[in-house]
């Protein structure tokens, strides 16, 4: 069975802020990854809706928006700059932001029922 | 769309800024969404360019895409005038990367661009010559 998670439900597991594009957090993901390796994502990552990361530059949001992805959430405190943030809203991408560690984010959403890929 | 005469599209990347990277690769997504194209021939398209316009700015300080579109294919003609590559076959291989440590810290150079690009495109041609610069043409057929 799939199980989807819509993006409101990932920002409260997360204890995240939502930082753009919050019209669209009620929309459902079912698969995530988690890297701070750009490099990895892109060769790595097959359809995931999701991508966790603490690398804060404008090529994390172009990344995610080169791959489909619909929410980028910035762990470890990290804050996107505001032209990070124009972009992600160019491309309609939801932007979380949690304290969490990455370890800790990725289990909570894993054991809340995303996927680590499509099936 | 007629063969003869493909859709063509010019961009310069400019190479003195990592942060702008990726700019034309946005501007290709949106011109093949805007025409139709099946998203995942544009995912396939985006990623590719994605990988060649990092590298450009990376190693060669910018350059020129050209994009074409025919009935049967789009593809990507990614030409700079860097310091060139001098084995091809290496650079290639997954893993091998010459990117300097900085850019590692911004979440590339693992050396998985050239083997990925290879991965997301039907036709891959790499023309390159040290000191004089590198040509890659790429096409994901549609």
């Amino acid at each position: 069975m799939e199980i989807y998670m819509k993006m409101s439900e990932i920002a409260s597991l997360l204890d995240a802020k939502v930082l753009c594009c919050e019209e669209l957090i009620e929309h459902e993901v079912h698969s995530a990854c988690g890297s701070d390796m750009m490099s990895d994502v892109l060769a790595y990552v097959k359809n995931q809706a999701v991508l966790l990361t603490g690398l804060v530059n404008p090529q994390v949001i172009r990344t995610a928006e080169m791959m489909d992805m619909r929410c980028i959430v910035f762990v470890r405190n990290k804050m996107p700059s505001p032209e990070m943030l124009e972009l992600a809203a160019d491309a309609s991408i939801v932007v979380l932001a949690t304290k969490m560690r990455m370890f800790e984010a990725c289990g909570r959403l894993y054991s809340g029922g995303l996927m680590p890929q499509e099936v | 769309m007629d063969n003869a005469s493909p859709l063509a599209f010019h961009f310069d990347v400019d190479g003195n800024d990592f942060t702008s990277a990726g700019e034309a690769s946005v501007q290709v997504k949106k011109i093949l969404r805007r025409i139709g194209i099946d998203s995942e021939a544009i995912r396939r398209v985006s990623i590719a360019m994605y990988e060649a316009e990092i590298n450009m700015v990376i190693h060669a300080g910018g350059g020129e895409a050209e994009l074409f579109i025919t009935d049967d294919k789009v593809t990507l003609v990614m030409t700079d005038r860097g310091p060139g590559i001098a084995d091809i076959e290496l650079a290639m291989r997954e893993g091998y990367s010459t990117a300097p440590d900085n850019i590692r810290s911004l979440g590339f150079g693992a050396g998985m661009g050239l083997p990925n690009i290879k991965r997301y495109t039907d036709e891959l041609n790499i023309e390159s010559e040290v000191g004089k610069g590198t040509k890659i043409t790429m096409s994901v057929n549609i």
